[in-house]
């Protein structure tokens, strides 16, 4: 089969729903697996990812959700949206798939380069010491752009 | 297709892998490997054996699975094997491509 041509994947995770975040993770780590460079910048939301105190809470939305298939008034009812996402997270460690933290764990081992947005951390009242170990770094727009050192690199928002 | 590789005539697919794990033995790991622009080390070897040992019993291959296996964290199997590293592994130890997304 041919190489791909595409050199690197950089992807903008800007929520923490549980389907936006692991779809970037398996695409990132697919990325290496191929040979093809990959890195993730982390904004608004996206940024609970890779903060130590909430990264193993993520949740799946129950609320406002058609991919669901419940009404939206069962989707609010307290403790829901906990269980639904428990027993997505049961199905995933079924199929082998890692929980966040040693995702990001896989990731970073793998090359993959984790970078924190600055501006969201502001917004946020974040501190470096808040968010994984294993992150690259904390950049600006500008910063990030500056990852756009090649020819045939991608971006995906997510 | 059929090919040459150390002395032997092993059938590969389309994408070079050998279509019969039993054709595989370590003069043909290397050829495969010399191919990929890899030189085995014991290293490599200890890994090779392992995947091999691993996907004949039948069990999945991922990434997870290397890390937990003991025998090599994922930055060495990264460094051992660079440019995807369970693709390169799993063709050098004469077993089929994994089919996982993971």
């Amino acid at each position: 089969m041919e190489k791909p041509k595409v050199k690197k994947m950089l992807f903008i995770l800007s929520k923490s729903n549980l389907d936006s975040v692991y779809a970037t993770f398996i695409m990132a780590n697919g990325a290496r697996a191929e040979g093809i460079e990959a890195e993730i910048f982390f904004t608004f939301f996206g940024l609970d990812v890779i903060n130590k105190k909430r990264m193993n809470h993520i949740h799946i939305a129950t609320v406002g959700n058609p991919g669901l298939h419940i009404p939206n008034i069962l989707g609010g009812l307290p403790g829901v949206e906990h269980l639904i996402s428990k027993m997505m997270l049961k199905q995933m460690e079924k199929l082998d798939i890692p929980p966040v933290d040693e995702f990001l764990e896989i990731l970073s081992a793998s090359g993959v380069k984790l970078w924190a947005c600055k501006l969201a951390m502001e917004m946020f009242n974040l501190k470096r010491e808040d968010l994984i170990d294993e992150l690259d770094g904390i950049l600006t727009v500008g910063d990030f752009y500056g990852r756009m050192d090649n020819e045939n690199i991608h971006v995906i928002y997510i | 297709m059929e090919k040459n590789l150390a002395g032997y005539t092993v059938h590969l697919d389309d994408e070079g892998y050998l279509t019969d794990p039993g054709q595989w033995n370590e003069d043909i790991a290397r050829a495969l490997a010399s191919e990929e622009g890899i030189e085995l080390t014991p290293e490599h070897m200890k890994v090779i054996r392992w995947i091999r040992e691993t996907a004949l019993s039948g069990k999945p291959l991922s990434i997870r699975t290397v890390k937990k296996s003991g025998v090599i964290d994922v930055k060495e199997f990264y460094r051992l094997f660079p440019g995807g590293p369970l693709k390169l592994a799993t063709k050098i130890a004469g077993v089929s491509k994994p089919k996982s997304c993971l």
